[in-house]
């Protein structure tokens, strides 16, 4: 970008650029949709030591590996959307029906036209986008910023569309280096990089988009939906919720154990939209449980956790304030039972453990987004149930159990964005389910051809010929022609056959 | 009102819904509500809008009957969930997609088809398995009560309610929390509905209109023209007076055959129409002083080549053609929505082509022609919620393709399994046992458990299995 503020002048001119190369039809063909792709999957590859570099500038830490397993995570993505593409493009061939014979149908899908895609925008408080699987442990949140971003780019990119895509400025030096990198390895005349935060995005919100795409939180994404509805643009909001887990007593406690405290601490220390949130559980099970997660903590981050090396840090300090605020409100510090020690000038915060914290607290209200865990307890498990109906539809909710019928019950009466039983974090690894949130966690969903698909309309093509001309269609209505015009409606053949002989005449 | 809201919420809750029996019971019910009310839901229609019971049946009874039964004949499979694969890293696990009813759903419905586009919804809905409030339009005030009356008495009336009344009320269901709103009708009624959404986070699909071309090209046989004729006349004033948001808007035509085509055209408006009592009436004073008010301007009147004349007594417009109208008049720039037909000449018919696509995009494009290369060319340079070739108004009857707009004209689809589909949340849901550990997963991060996840994110299968052997370092 160059110098000079990003107003609602470079924003009208950077979408009436857009428009006229995507009106010119280059993004249509395979072939330009290809090359995108593959050349952010070159980019990725080429540029790695750059974006460690900048890395290194934003991060508390080096997070050399598990940034190597980002970078195969986002290539993976382009993998994805390349070997699908040819397949996703054409048009699928559906019956038509015998009111309309002779006719054939097809859903062919197109491109919206440009589409606008946010990541996490700092608004009052900061809420980090969603990561990449958990499978490999922790996730910087630079990363999220990169598969955040990528993800809908490619589903844009492999729908036809042009894009402008804001990245969260939560990572300064690698935002910057995505603006100045990606159009070096693409079209940049239909894709373009806006860095900015507030003032940036809201003169890109009021341009006439084709379709947004917004992950973040609830409040901005209401002001997203609002803006689009002055264009009448169609939107998809990844938000986040609070991501309860169920621990049932008939459990492996150890492997449960481990894969709560993966989900939750192993992913940036509890800074991602599906990590568990709070735990439910009977009291009867609460000392079992509680004890197992202290042994898996100690074992994962030793005795002194801030010292630990696999410790993510939390992301400002802004956000440090607000979680140190949440534990030291008086009806909740003295409910921690782990943990619970910070250090400010690294903001680091350990796994902190609560159990039973009110019901009525801010802990308990918001989505905590960082390393406290609290465990709510109730005398029986259906109470659990209770408990997450009466709260706002999560994008994610666990089950620990072996019990198949608790299982099928959680699976038909819990409203989520996606469940996973018996492990957390894993169900976004898999490219063939959509990835999306339900409620206040979020509208539309995206992963593989749901990306692709969230980024197309659905156009309808009929074909007819001018053979089977039914006059019963017209007026004058005579007796006849109403009979036979019922026939048709409910596909009735002999109906169709006088209509295809001209019957009755005109 | 407050009560009715909170009685359907409610029942929701109860669980009520869920079943595959409560579901096919109300569409069942619904289907019975169609075949013994068809003469009250003829005569509400004819008192709103004048409309004849043909049309009734064919564009209103009879597609929810069709719809109906296509739903109630595929709604245990599209209740299903849906397997599928689970990449190896995984094993073992089982991943499905869910549907789930979203939960309390709202319905908005226009005048023109307001039995029609009220019950379409409602089936999807009831598919889906929501509770259900619908809010008719109050400008087809019979069809409205009609509703009100009747889909209580014959559906679950703790779960699906008829709320009448105007924007008043409109504006009060707005400042709920719903799981879904539904609205069929204009643009800026739509801006409206989608930012009060925007306060719940509901999510919304908006079934707009605009204006809808016809493009005629040279068809080398006489029948065929005479056919293609018909069905323009049947996509505009057979179709509610042109009062149809999928109707013919204008035409557009190679100028050296305006003069066959608007002849033609006369001539078939004169054989459907001998008298004008099949025609449906304009909705009201108000829509008919905006018609009236489209053609009053002189550099407008001028180019009518027939029709023109007007009743506002009897709310009745005459099949109107114009010739070349000022495309910067309204008559060209705002969805006309009435009988009035413009017929507006290109030099040659690919520049029809252009013309669209400078247009915001409509809800329907049709075009009658046998040259191949300007249908291709029509599929991929222009966008429209639909493409129909050589007929107008059928792919509203076609339960397998997708209906509704794009750009201006809306966004969101339904009819067919699309209905189920707009009206329910695809919940993801993954299932793992606690069988095969993958400590590597795990912190601390020793220096050994990286070329395990290395193997295991390049979906190395060998290298994993050589390691977790020991056969590799």
């Amino acid at each position: 970008m160059e110098g000079g503020a990003f107003d609602g002048a470079r924003a009208a001119e950077l979408t009436a650029e857009l428009r006229r190369s995507f009106d010119s039809g280059r993004t249509r063909s395979y072939e330009w949709r290809a090359a995108q792709l593959k050349g952010i999957a070159r980019m990725i590859e080429e540029k790695e030591a750059d974006i460690m570099a900048a890395l290194h500038d934003d991060l508390a830490k080096p997070q050399m590996e598990s940034f190597l397993h980002e970078i195969s995570l986002a290539k993976a993505s382009c993998t994805f959307a390349l070997k699908e593409l040819k397949r996703w493009m054409k048009p699928e061939k559906v019956p038509a029906s015998i009111t309309t014979f002779p006719s054939s149908a097809v859903i062919l899908p197109e491109p919206l036209g440009i589409a606008l895609i946010i990541s996490a925008w700092n608004y009052p408080f900061f809420n980090l986008t969603h990561v990449g699987p958990t499978l490999m442990g922790k996730w910087n949140y630079v990363s999220e910023f990169r598969l955040l971003s990528i993800d809908p780019v490619i589903g844009a990119i492999a729908a036809g569309n042009a894009v402008a895509l804001k990245p969260s400025e939560v990572s300064p030096a690698t935002s910057s280096l995505f603006a100045k990198v990606l159009p070096t390895y693409v079209d940049n005349s239909c894709i373009k990089v806006v860095e900015g935060s507030i003032s940036e995005t809201t003169v890109l919100l009021e341009q006439k988009w084709d379709k947004i795409f917004y992950t973040g939180s609830k409040n901005v994404g209401r002001i997203v939906m609002v803006a689009a509805a002055k264009h009448l643009t169609p939107v998809t909001l990844e938000l986040g919720g609070k991501s309860p887990v169920i621990v049932d007593s008939n459990v492996n406690i150890k492997v449960t154990a481990k894969r709560i405290a993966v989900g939750k601490w192993g992913s940036n220390n509890g800074q991602a939209c599906i990590a568990p949130d709070y735990i439910l559980t009977t009291k009867a099970f609460a000392k079992t449980l509680v004890d197992a997660l202290k042994i898996t903590l100690d074992k994962f981050y030793g005795k002194d956790p801030l010292e630990s090396a696999d410790l993510s840090r939390v992301v400002n300090d802004k956000h440090f304030s607000r979680l140190t605020n949440l534990l030291n409100d008086q009806n909740v510090s003295g409910t921690i039972i782990y943990g619970g020690q910070w250090d400010e000038k690294r903001l680091k915060i350990a796994p902190t453990l609560l159990l039973d914290v009110p019901h009525d607290t801010m802990m308990m209200d918001e989505e905590i987004f960082g390393p406290l865990l609290p465990i709510i307890t109730f005398e029986k498990i259906e109470q659990c149930f209770d408990f997450i109906q009466s709260k706002e539809k999560p994008l994610a909710a666990y089950l620990f159990t072996k019990d198949k019928k608790l299982e099928e019950k959680f699976v038909q009466t819990v409203s989520a964005g996606g469940i996973l039983i018996n492990d957390t974090g894993l169900h976004f690894a898999n490219p063939h389910l959509p990835f999306g949130g339900v409620g206040e966690s979020g509208i539309g969903a995206y992963h593989g051809k749901f990306s692709f698909d969230t980024f197309s309309h659905k156009k309808a093509v009929l074909s007819r010929s001018f053979a089977g001309e039914a006059s019963a269609r017209y007026p004058p209505y005579t007796q006849q022609k109403q009979k036979i015009l019922r026939g048709l409606i409910n596909g009735s053949f002999i109906a169709l056959l006088l209509a295809l002989i001209g019957w009755p005449r005109d | 009102m407050e009560g009715e809201l909170k009685e359907v919420r409610e029942a929701y809750e109860s669980g009520k819904t869920r079943s595959l029996s409560w579901r096919l019971s109300q569409l069942k019910a619904l289907l019975r509500l169609l075949y013994d009310k068809e003469d009250d839901i003829f005569k509400a229609l004819e008192q709103d809008l004048g409309k004849h019971r043909a049309e009734a049946y064919r564009d209103e009874v009879g597609l929810l009957i069709k719809s109906v039964n296509y739903a109630i004949g595929n709604l245990r499979k599209w209740m299903t969930p849906n397997k599928v694969s689970v990449p190896l890293v995984a094993f073992p696990s089982r991943a499905d997609i869910v549907p789930e009813p979203l939960g309390v759903v709202l319905i908005f419905s226009s005048w023109n088809f307001p039995i029609g586009l009220s019950l379409e919804p409602l089936i999807g809905a009831i598919s889906a398995g929501n509770g259900i409030i619908i809010k008719p339009s109050e400008l087809a005030p019979e069809s409205a009560e009609f509703l009100a009356r009747s889909v209580s008495k014959y559906l679950d009336d703790k779960l699906v309610k008829v709320i009448t009344g105007g924007p008043d009320a409109g504006q009060k269901l707005l400042d709920h929390k719903w799981d879904k709103i539904f609205f069929t009708g204009s643009p800026r009624v739509g801006r409206i509905v989608m930012a009060a959404a925007a306060k719940h986070l509901t999510p919304v699909s908006l079934e707009l209109g605009g204006k809808c071309p016809a493009i005629m090209d040279s068809l080398t046989n006489a029948r065929d023209r005479k056919i293609a004729v018909r069905r323009i006349i049947g996509g505009k004033w057979v179709a509610c007076s042109g009062q149809a948001c999928i109707g013919v808007d204008y035409i557009l035509v190679e100028e050296k055959f305006a003069p066959i085509l608007i002849d033609m055209l006369k001539a078939t408006i004169k054989k459907f129409y001998p008298e004008f009592d099949t025609l449906s009436k304009i909705i009201n004073k108000h829509h008919f002083q905006r018609l009236a008010s489209l053609i009053k301007d002189p550099s407008v009147a001028d180019t009518i080549v027939h029709g023109g004349s007007m009743d506002s007594d009897k709310l009745f417009i005459e099949p109107t053609i114009l010739l070349d109208p000022p495309l910067d008049a309204e008559i060209m720039t705002e969805e006309i929505f009435g009988p009035l037909l413009p017929v507006i000449t290109v030099k040659k018919i690919e520049d029809s082509i252009d013309f669209i696509r400078t247009r915001p995009k409509p809800l329907a494009i049709y075009a009658f022609t046998q040259d191949e290369k300007l249908k291709n060319r029509l599929v991929s340079e222009t966008s429209s919620g639909s493409l129909t070739f050589n007929d107008t108004m059928l792919q509203f009857a076609i339960d397998t393709l997708p209906f509704g707009g794009v750009g201006a004209s809306g966004f969101g689809q339904y009819h067919g399994k699309f209905s189920f589909d707009m009206f329910s949340h695809k919940k993801s849901v993954m299932r793992r046992s606690f069988l095969l550990e993958y400590s590597f997963r795990y912190p601390p991060w020793d220096g050994w458990k990286l070329p395990f996840m290395r193997s295991v994110f390049h979906f190395d299968y060998v290298s994993l299995l050589l390691r977790l052997l020991g056969l590799k370092r």
